[in-house]
Parts: structure tokens; sequence; C-alpha cells
């Protein structure tokens, strides 16, 4: 009897997980559009443009934090050279921009291409690399680019290759679209630029590659032995994350006007990795988490006349939690939390506003009234 | 059909393979030896993972050293793993899917190939997008099975399949795997130190002892043979 009661739900069950998923999808969705129509429209008439050029970097670096989401979540290739790939983008973007008068969109796609090229002539070497290896040799790239880049330069207005005049006393600023130059508008165009890329991964993370970096992370013998190239979509994560990190290094040329080498130090690929870690590599939203906490917390603290460097220290101890209790960042964790908080919440507040109803009497004539 | 000839491999110092050469014709055909006969490595020879120092393997007629490890998987050399490696992330229909993802078939055929894979291996009682991550470690297997069975593999290896299930549960896979050479034409090879499972699945058996082959045929004659008792089932 009691087979008999289980078993058709056991056959429903199948169904009900299939509804379920969609319904929460569809408040994926809307709560994404909503947040992204906040971002683009009712963010910048909020904050002052202190902010808003915070708000710019952001959304630059939820580029570069999504592009080492792909490597070390989806792949499990860690890179420590991720500051040297956007420094590498913002070279080819500011020399271009300086260059020639083609459009900005067409610079970034340029831009983006190049690093691509870049990305994956330093990914095929490494891709005989795993783990610390891959780590360490990414780390001496970004040294080596760091170097480089002290003593070429970024772009000034310069003639020649380089790009770059010493001896300029007025050193012009590197161009912003037309339709984007005032630093709001300048804003949601990095914002749509950021979005644009949030969607190049989805579509990859839906698709064949996704499914074989998955099989990829899993275990690579185990690829293999379904027959997918691993070099090839390993190679092919590297090229997608140059490709983003260079788009945004473009983006990051227009925002800031001016680029000096320094502020492309070696050891911000470290930090990178670490407010990577801690918003979340499994998703896609770590990435944005991960982009507040490295550009966002430090304009705040110093607003508030607090040091920034108390972040190293958070974010150590942010990675430690991470590592130990949360593997799947913030962003997996944060909306748990909250869905904890809410229904201890509601809990709280049925149990009181609910009292009444045990206290049955007043049932029966409700029973009889409605029948 | 497959022939090995003087297969040898070596890691280092160890020779883990020893001139090994064995015929497998068809069915499904058992491979056993103490730990550490080489036995993984002889897949793992099959599978690419490991180039030989010396020896021939061909199969259905084609030398399989001449092709990369995921080419061979992709002309039809499957196997599982002694650690079980389903994604965890993925769900059982794109756990098994992710072998059709270079074919040239059509989507409509893939997914009927898949769905029959995931019948035939009793996982339909499953929903197909289920997330693996919420299955059983004896689903998972069969999963792995699904994996290896999909899309017309020429040979089949698997490398203890039923380590660390219960009963029940071997018997149910143990009956999967000896359909699988009628189910998909493969021939088929089990590693697996469970013996009862062996008798169960393979007509046909191979012993290894220190990278050799010391008995081969009929599974009945071969756990009956002295040899056999003396290097790997204990003298009675």
């Amino acid at each position: 009897m009691r087979a008999a009661l289980t078993r058709p739900q056991r056959g429903q069950s199948p169904a009900v997980t299939r509804t379920r998923p969609d319904r929460r999808q569809l408040v994926r969705w809307v709560v994404t559009a909503v947040l992204v129509l906040f971002a683009l429209f009712g963010l910048p008439q909020l904050i002052s443009l202190y902010y808003v050029d915070t708000m710019t970097q952001v959304a630059v670096y939820s580029m570069v934090t999504l592009a080492l989401g792909v490597l070390v979540g989806r792949v499990g290739l860690v890179s420590l050279g991720q500051v040297a790939v956007l420094a590498i983008g913002a070279w080819v973007a500011a020399r271009l921009l300086f260059a020639t008068t083609q459009p900005y969109p067409l610079i970034l796609l340029e831009a983006g291409l190049l690093t691509l090229v870049a990305g994956v002539l330093i990914g095929l070497p490494a891709l005989r690399l795993r783990g610390l290896y891959l780590a360490l040799i990414t780390l001496m790239f970004a040294g080596a680019i760091t170097v480089v880049l002290a003593t070429v330069n970024f772009p000034n207005g310069g003639t020649g290759f380089l790009g770059y005049n010493g001896s300029l006393l007025h050193i012009p600023p590197i161009r912003r679209p037309s339709i984007a130059s005032g630093d709001p508008a300048y804003y949601r165009y990095s914002v749509i630029v950021a979005i644009i890329m949030f969607a190049l991964v989805f579509v990859h993370i839906k698709t064949k590659p996704g499914r074989a970096w998955a099989a990829i992370r899993r275990s690579e013998p185990a690829a293999l032995a379904a027959g997918i190239n691993t070099t090839l979509y390993k190679l092919w994560a590297f090229a997608l994350a140059s490709f983003i990190t260079g788009v945004a290094g473009g983006v990051l040329a227009g925002a800031v006007h001016y680029l000096y080498s320094i502020d492309f130090p070696t050891q911000d690929s470290i930090t990178l990795l670490a407010v990577t870690l801690m918003g979340g590599v499994y998703s896609l939203w770590g990435a944005v988490v991960a982009a507040l906490l490295y550009q966002f917390l430090p304009a705040l603290l110093n607003n508030w006349g607090v040091s920034a460097d108390w972040l190293i220290i958070l974010f150590g101890v942010g990675v430690l939690q991470v590592l130990t209790t949360s593997p799947a960042g913030l962003a997996d964790q944060f909306p748990k939390d909250m869905a904890r908080l809410g229904r201890a919440l509601r809990g709280r507040f049925l149990r009181g506003r609910f009292r009444p109803p045990p206290a049955a009497p007043a049932a029966p004539p409700a029973a009889g009234s409605t029948s | 059909m497959i022939e090995v000839t003087g297969l040898t491999v070596r890691y280092g110092g160890v020779t883990s393979l020893d001139g090994m050469s064995l015929t497998f014709e068809q069915g499904t055909c058992g491979l056993i030896g103490p730990n550490g006969a080489g036995k993984t490595t002889f897949f793992n020879v099959l599978s690419g993972f490991v180039r030989p120092a010396a020896g021939t393997v061909r199969a259905f007629g084609v030398d399989l050293l001449s092709m990369t490890h995921f080419r061979r998987a992709r002309w039809g050399v499957r196997r599982t793993f002694q650690t079980e490696q389903a994604i965890e992330e993925l769900s059982v229909f794109d756990n098994v899917a992710i072998v059709h993802e270079h074919s040239r078939l059509g989507a409509a055929t893939r997914k009927k190939d898949v769905l029959a894979a995931i019948e035939f291996t009793g996982l339909d009682a499953v929903a197909p997008d289920a997330k693996v991550r919420v299955l059983t470690a004896g689903q998972r297997r069969l999963v792995e099975v699904a994996r290896a069975v999909v899309g017309r593999p020429r040979l089949v290896l698997l490398d203890e399949p039923a380590a660390g299930l219960p009963d029940e549960e071997t018997s149910h896979l143990g009956e999967i795997i000896r359909r699988i050479p009628e189910h998909t034409g493969a021939l088929t090879i089990l590693v697996d130190h469970d013996m009862s499972l062996v008798s169960a699945c393979c007509e046909t058996t191979a012993v290894l002892d220190f990278g050799k082959l010391i008995a081969s045929g009929p599974t009945g004659a071969v756990l009956r043979n002295d040899d056999v008792i003396r290097a790997y089932l204990g003298v009675a």
C-alpha cells in the first residue's frame, strides 16, 4: 500500500524538478534585467561623479574578473598574469586611439583581438603546465610585461610604433567615443560593453565549450576518453579570457584618459585572483561581486578616510573563508544566506501573526459559510 | 578483435608491461591479475595516455598506437576509470552527450542515441536532466558506463566498475556489462577483482602477472588454472 502510494510520486518527481528550476530561472532573469536597467539608468542619477568614476572602474574590472573566472572556475587554470593582459589591451587601444580615427567599438574589438593573439601565444607553452606551475609562469609573464611597460611607456600621442614622446609638454588625453564623452555617459558605455562580454561568456558556458570545460575541470583523462580535444578547449578558454581582458583594457584607456605603467603592478594580479575567488568563480555574478570588492570597496574606504591597505588583510581573511567554508564564493553564499534569513524572519513573523487560528472555535462557522 | 604483441611499458626503472601479447576475439572479455600486474597500464596504452616502449596494438585491423588519445576515443575506444569521473555540475544527459559533441550526426539522432544509452544502463528511472551531483555512487558508475556505450564504440574498457558497490548494484551492473557487446557490437574488456562478476560476465578471461600474460581462455578453465590460483587467487 505504501509502495503504491509512493510510486506515483516518484514518477512525478522528474516533472516537478523540471518545472521548479524554470520558475527560479524566470525570477533570475527578471532580477538580472531589473539590476541591469538600474545600473544603466538609475544609479548614475543617484551617485556623485566620484562614485560614477568608481562604478566605471567596477564595470571594467568586472570584465577582468569575469575572464579570470572562466579560467579558474570553468577550466581550472590558475592565471596570475591578468593585470599584464589588461595592460596589453589598454596599450593597444591607446595606441590605436591616438593613431587612427576609427570608431571606438572597432578599436575595442581590435584591442580584444590583438590581446587574444598575445594571450594564445603565452598560452601555447603554458598549457603543458597546470596548477602551481601555470600560476608561476603567468606571474613571471606579468612581471616581464611590467618591466617592458616601464621602459616603453604607454602611448601619449607621440609618433612611431610605440607612440611615446617623453618631451611632450601638453599630453593629450586618450579620447572617448563621441556619444559618451561625459563621465555618466561613459559609465553607461562601459556597462553596456561589460554586458556584451558577460553575454559572450554566458553563451560559451551554455554550449559546447562550456560542457567541454566542465569535463576538463573534472578530469582531463576522462575528457580525453570522451573524445574531447582538451588542448583546443583550454586554448579556447585562454583566447576568450584574453579577448575579454583586452576589451576591458580598451574601456579602461578611455575611462582614465592617461595611462601609466605604475597602474599595472604585478601584485595586483594576485589581488585580482583573491577577489575573484571571494566573489565566486562558478557564477557570472561572482565577477560583479569581485569587481565591487576590488574597486568599489577601496573607493568607499578612501571616501571615509580609511586606508585602503586594510583591504589586503580583509581579502586575505576573505579568501581563507571562501576556501574553507564556501568554495563557490559570495555570489553563491549571499543569496543562500538571504534566503535563510528570509525564512527565519518569515517563520518568526508568521508564528506571531497567525497565532490566533489555533484557537479553533472560529473555524467551523467559516467552513459552514463557504459550503 | 584486438591483437597485442610484445607490449612493453616502463615507468623509469619499473617495468609495468613486459612484452605482453594477447588476443581478444569478441564479446565481453575479462582481464584479471594481482595489483600492479599492469591491467590499468594496458588500458592506458589502449586509450593513448601511456606511450609503450615497444609492441604493437591492432584493433579491428587498425593500428591503434598511431592515433592520439582523443581521436582514439572518437574512433571508438571508450573507457571508465577506477575512480568515478562523472561531471557533477552537468545533467545525466549532458554527461553522456559529451561524447557526441564532435560527431557529425544530426541533433535528433544524437539525442535518440544518448537516451538509448541512458535507457540501456537502466538510468531512465532517474530524470535525464537530473544533475549528477544528486546521484548515488552506483548511479554515477552507470552514467560512466552510459558514456562508454553511447555512439558506436568499438572497444569498451571497464576499469573496476564494481569497486565499492554493494552486491545488488554489482549484479545489476553485471547484467548490463554482459549485454554491452550485443547492444553496441563492441568488444568489451572488464578489469575487476570481483571474480563472481568476471565469471558472470565474461566468456573468456586473460590473466596478467608482473606485466606478462600467464593464462587465457574460457573463464571457467582459467579460474581453475593452477598458475592463476598460485599467482592471484591464493593457494587453496
